[in-house]
């Protein structure tokens, strides 16, 4: 029995990833969740940037949409959205990006755009947003998602935002200024990039987690690594300032 | 001059149906009143821009207005699909949507490049991404300095640009503060333009951060309180996000988004 959820486990990990100082480009929801943590347990000074043109946004709850009046309240600047993927994302000055997706290939190609294909999609999910230049600009990228084989597929049905295309080389070819993503956080564990071959590979697991139950929730034939490093359980600390946050949303 | 003038009236003059319409507010200063009165109008085949369409152009869409969306990314924000923009792309109800997707950097500047006057922008993006394929918007051009490859994307340049601030003086001059995301540029690219506003004062005090768009560049600007509901006005009100989590069941359903709309919008009045 543990006292804490998967999802929990997965935004604690992924507030760890952040270190103190780092300027971090956010999306909502858990990437929302996850730098808001870390800000408020780790890493005091981490910058959080909105798309709404909210940089240093200090929100004292979790907010439901990147333009809550909370973030431009608490921001050190609110400027024009033309402005803050032109001048701040554009030219690689942001550390972090922090994306989600829909589906999620072994190269950390995303896809939030359509299942199916294209023209007459099965779902049509909400698009690109900022997730391209995103994944093009920052000078790291991490992907939290829940692990599935619906999300993590052999082939992504649309490439919304490039990770390693279609292995090493591509993000060169492509003109990709980022180093690309760097971590997929998932609710059982870490993916961490093949450094020769670019292929996601499970570095870390969460405690409880077994590799049958990695293998039965990727829809590729995923490695492990010979030893996965167990990442340390939320400590009560971690736990307190996530819930925290959570009592002052509805859930939705 | 912008002319100072019902809301029903700003809507009436500025909208015909065919026109290509932007309505912009990056969830902060959203105009919803004013595209309420679109729907009660009764406007078809609209062309609408939006970097995030949201739940105005959900119930615009859902109410059958639309023939066409530009757009950047379609969801409810922080809560899920939006089900009218999908029931329309999915299934073609009420009616077949033709798309023309983009992220919200290239979106961006396609307004910049509209209220520029220039033909298109440029920009280190979408490179690698399905986008190119699906749209004649996008194109690679060629540095003719360094000899890179970027991407160019073409100019937006509606008919009507429709935005909502919170205050005007009553020589039509237009100020917005807070989240002011790209609604300066969809004004200045516009042919027209309808801006509505919280209120109508003697004179606009300076603030900190805020825009302010010269009545010379503003066709119409109508009073309509609270007229950015469910999203909202920074220093008037507060975004209403209880009202996004409801929409989800509403939206999800053809009959129950049929009584909304019956009953929150045809039945009612313009906000004044």
């Amino acid at each position: 029995m543990t006292d804490y959820t998967s999802d929990e486990m997965m935004t604690v990990a992924a507030a760890r990833a952040l270190k103190d100082g780092m300027t971090c480009f956010v999306g909502i929801g858990l990437p929302s969740a996850a730098s808001n943590l870390a800000r408020a347990t780790h890493a005091p000074n981490l910058v959080l940037i909105y798309e709404s043109g909210a940089i240093g946004a200090k929100p004292r709850r979790l907010p439901l949409s990147i333009g809550d009046g909370i973030l431009a309240d608490t921001a050190d600047a609110v400027i024009s959205v033309p402005e803050i993927f032109n001048y701040w994302l554009q030219p690689g000055r942001i550390d972090v990006g922090f994306l989600g997706a829909a589906q999620i290939d072994r190269y950390g190609n995303i896809n939030t755009t359509v299942v199916g294909g294209y023209a007459s999609p099965k779902v049509r999910l909400p698009g690109a947003g900022g997730a391209p230049e995103i994944a093009a600009s920052c000078k790291e990228v991490i992907v939290i998602v829940r692990q599935s084989r619906r999300t993590f597929v052999e082939k992504v049905d649309f490439v919304t935002s490039v990770g390693y295309g279609d292995g090493p080389g591509s993000r060169e070819r492509l003109g990709l200024p980022g180093k690309g993503p760097q971590q997929i956080i998932t609710d059982l564990g870490v993916l961490t990039p093949d450094p020769r071959t670019r292929e996601f590979i499970m570095t870390a697991i969460f405690p409880g987690v077994t590799e049958e139950t990695v293998r039965e929730r990727t829809g590729w034939d995923v490695a492990i690594a010979p030893y996965p490093r167990i990442v340390p359980p939320p400590s009560a600390a971690e736990l307190a300032a996530l819930r925290g946050f959570h009592a002052d949303i509805k859930p939705v | 001059m912008a002319e100072i003038v019902s809301l029903t009236e700003a809507i009436s003059r500025a909208v015909r149906d065919g026109d290509t319409v932007a309505m912009e507010g990056f969830t902060h200063l959203i105009p919803f009143a004013a595209g309420h009165e679109v729907i009660r109008q009764g406007r078809r085949d609209l062309t609408l821009i939006r970097m995030t369409p949201d739940l105005i152009y959900d119930q615009l869409i859902g109410a059958g207005c639309a023939r066409k969306l530009i757009f950047s990314w379609g969801g409810n924000p922080g809560v899920g699909s939006l089900h009218r923009f999908r029931d329309a792309v999915e299934h073609g109800w009420p009616r077949p949507l033709e798309i023309e997707e983009h992220s919200h950097a290239g979106m961006a500047n396609r307004y910049v490049a509209g209220a520029s006057g220039l033909p298109f922008a440029v920009l280190r993006g979408y490179a690698g991404t399905g986008l190119v394929e699906q749209t004649d918007t996008i194109k690679p051009v060629t540095c003719p300095f360094t000899g890179e490859t970027l991407m160019a994307v073409r100019a937006l340049n509606p008919d009507v640009a429709i935005i909502h601030a919170q205050r005007a003086d009553r020589a039509g001059n237009v100020q917005l503060w807070g989240i002011t995301g790209v609604q300066k540029e969809a004004v200045l690219c516009s042919e027209r333009s309808v801006v509505t506003v919280e209120e109508i004062v003697d004179s606009l005090q300076p603030l900190p951060g805020a825009i302010v768009l010269p009545s010379w560049t503003v066709s119409y600007v109508a009073r309509a309180r609270n007229g950015a509901h469910p999203s909202y006005a920074a220093g008037y009100s507060e975004r209403d996000n209880d009202y996004y989590v409801a929409w989800d069941a509403i939206g999800r359903d053809r009959e129950a988004f049929g009584k909304w709309l019956q009953e929150h919008v045809l039945a009612e009045g313009a906000r004044v």
